[in-house]
């Protein structure tokens, strides 16, 4: 599969495929870590997880119209107000999700994927018919455009950038809330005892949603980096689940870096593996080494250690 | 002679009997008939998961998977009966399947070839996904993968098995899937004669199959399935060897699925990757749950419901009806964790026990003075 490229064309290819990997790894990792604070830290299977990635775009697409028609002054800064938005939006509306369905369900998991289930059917019909059913793209503002030559074959695009950026405060900021503040402190205590956590004081049914509506946020904000490299429709976001699922059941769910590996791995390889095939044989391939290393290896890559 | 809970097995067979075989056909046009055999298709892989889900607790996401292959199987065969020499003389290569010959293909794939025949293809229908479900539970259930893990790996199958076929466009027809199916060994499976036959067939083979699903679940086995289901480690710790069952009964519904999914292609004349992916798996675990995943009949009759309620309504008010959908799930599994049959069960029970133990007293009073 080299035949036919000397070394330095190689070369560029491979970092050509890697940024584009990296920018994908952006995405996954937004998207896992959202379902990494649900699904690893609640035990809730959410299949509206996508559709709060596209609420977050929609509201990406929202904002840069209404920048676009009022405030055109403005309009180079409106992505930041954007992902704040989409934070505020899909974790808003999470927090309502838990407080209206979710806090029902939390001793039988597998009925909380039914649920959600039904959730994102009428999310992405609601978007739908506000939106209509086809495609829509963001205009970026033009210092977001355009791309910085390295060398004369390598091009990094600067909106892949500006992506990754937005990847690494996301991921640092989860991070820091979770293993450095006291709100994380308690989120883990709800975690791992729920009674002795509620026993010392700690009001584990707000711990919950918070916990749930952060999920979504960063989802949300998955969601508006999306739209900085691809186009939104109401069902773009099915089309990620299952990659996702993956990224976080592969990585270990109970723990953030072994999200943030499997993210990479998968999402780098992929990348890869598309310029030498077509995209969709690299997908069966990498899903089908994921689904493999899963059953040697049932409980992912960076499991804690824990008697069963 | 029976026990009460046989005796109304008996009378509920014989209803669902009754409705499959005179009522609906009498009372339907032909173009609605039709429908209810494609829903009925469905059912069988509704009545698997009741003993798989409902009785083992083992919820599979990717029963799309063992539909589908049933399906394709079927599909293959009638999709080499429609493309005879004289059929296909129009393309560069006559005599293989006109995708095929639209994808620079000239010499028919090796898998292609067994189905030439029929009773190959019967024996694949049911082998094919029995085989996968195997394997996969095989290497999920001997490694102690189950719950959500389980369910999420399926649906990964099932997402790789959906890109696979539409990738692979030349040998599997692609995003369109294997359409223009005709004859079933010279009989044309398009007429409204052969629509009917086969609705009854489709609605008999239902029924059989509901027998054999019964027939486990009522067995020592079933009763061990349950145990499974609720305290798989005491099983364990009992000495049985739990990874056996569960891959027993996954095959066991995966082969239900499959032989549903080889009627769909007979009744509906096309078969494409719609039906194997992750959106039709969850449905069709969503016709189990609202109908009852405990009940063999509460199955059929939600699958029968929803599909109905769909057809009607997305007809007028398709917005409406997604919404609709999305609430039906949602309200299951809040209010109704046992669907329409534990309305049944609160409900109706009492007076089917009354008014069985009724007629069996009448019946067997005369014999009673004599002893």
């Amino acid at each position: 599969m080299f035949a036919g490229y000397s070394v330095n064309d190689l070369a560029s290819i491979f970092v050509m495929q890697s940024f584009a990997g990296l920018i994908l790894f952006s995405v996954f990792l937004l998207m896992a870590l959202g379902l990494a604070i649900v699904f690893g830290q609640m035990g809730v299977i959410n299949m509206a997880h996508g559709e709060f990635m596209i609420l977050g775009a929609y509201t990406t697409y929202v904002c840069s119209q209404i920048f676009e028609r009022w405030l055109p002054g403005l309009f180079g800064l409106y992505f930041f107000f954007a992902v704040i938005l989409a934070f505020i939006v899909a974790g808003g509306i999470g927090m309502l999700l838990e407080w209206s369905l979710i806090r029902f369900l939390y001793k039988r998991p597998l009925d909380t994927l039914l649920a959600t289930w039904g959730v994102s059917l009428i999310l992405q019909q609601v978007l739908r018919s506000t939106f209509g059913a086809r495609e829509v793209g963001v205009t970026l503002p033009s210092w977001m455009m355009g791309s910085w030559n390295l060398t004369d074959t390598i091009q990094i695009p600067i909106n892949g950038m500006i992506v990754i950026s937005l990847t690494l405060l996301i991921t640092g900021g989860v991070y820091a809330l979770l293993y450095r503040s006291g709100w994380g402190k308690q989120v883990r205590a709800v975690m791992q005892n729920r009674s002795m956590a509620g026993a010392v004081g700690i009001d584990t049914e707000w711990v919950d949603r918070t916990t749930f509506g952060l999920g979504c946020g960063v989802a949300g904000v998955a969601g508006a980096a999306f739209t900085m490299i691809g186009s939104t429709s109401p069902t773009a976001g099915q089309q990620y689940i299952v990659d996702t699922f993956l990224v976080v059941a592969f990585g270990g769910t109970e723990s953030l870096g072994g999200t943030i590996a499997s993210a990479f791995s998968i999402s780098q390889v992929r990348s890869i593996l598309e310029f030498f095939f077509n995209g969709s044989m690299a997908q069966v391939i990498v899903l089908l080494t994921v689904v493999g290393i899963l059953m040697i290896r049932p409980q992912g890559l960076f499991a804690l250690k824990v008697r069963r | 002679m029976f026990s009460l809970q046989n005796r109304k097995d008996i009378l509920f067979f014989s209803i669902l009997a009754v409705v499959l075989l005179v009522v609906l056909p009498v009372g339907l046009d032909a173009f609605r008939l039709t429908l209810v055999g494609k829903y009925l298709t469905y059912a069988f892989v509704a009545i698997g998961l009741v003993a798989c889900w409902g009785d083992t607790g083992i919820l599979s996401l990717g029963q799309g998977i063992f539909f589908g292959l049933g399906g394709y199987c079927m599909a293959m065969f009638l999709k080499l009966q429609a493309s005879t020499p004289e059929a296909t003389k129009s393309q560069s290569t006559p005599g293989i399947p006109d995708f095929m010959d639209w994808n620079q293909i000239t010499a028919l794939p090796w898998f292609w070839k067994p189905f030439h025949s029929l009773s190959f293809t019967f024996l694949a229908v049911l082998a094919v996904p029995t085989l996968l479900a195997m394997v996969i539970g095989i290497a999920m259930f001997r490694r102690r993968v189950g719950g959500t893990y389980f369910a999420i790996i399926t649906q990964a199958i099932a997402s790789i098995l959906t890109i696979l076929i539409i990738g692979q466009q030349g040998y599997t027809g692609g995003v369109n899937g294997i359409t223009d199916l005709r004859t079933l060994n010279g009989w044309d499976i398009q007429s409204d004669h052969a629509k009917l036959v086969l609705y009854y067939v489709g609605a008999i083979l239902l029924l059989v199959c509901m027998l054999m699903v019964r027939f486990v679940r009522r067995s020592k086995l079933g009763r061990i399935l349950r145990a499974i289901r609720d305290q798989e480690d005491r099983v364990r710790f009992s000495g049985y060897n739990v990874a056996n069952f569960k891959i027993f009964i996954f095959a066991f519904c995966a082969a239900m699925a499959g032989i549903g999914g080889a009627l769909f292609t007979l009744e509906v004349g096309f078969m494409s990757p719609t039906f194997v992916g992750i959106v039709p798996s969850i449905e069709m675990v969503i016709y189990c749950a609202v109908g009852g995943r405990n009940s063999l009949f509460g199955a059929v009759y939600g699958t029968l419901v929803v599909n109905w309620a769909r057809t009607s309504f997305s007809e007028s008010l398709p917005e409406l009806w997604t919404f609709a959908m999305g609430g039906l799930f949602i309200g299951i599994v809040l209010f109704l964790p046992g669907g329409l049959a534990s309305l049944y069960r609160t409900h109706l029970d009492r007076y089917v026990d009354r008014f069985l133990s009724a007629l069996s007293s009448k019946a067997s009073s005369p014999t009673d003075e004599k002893a």
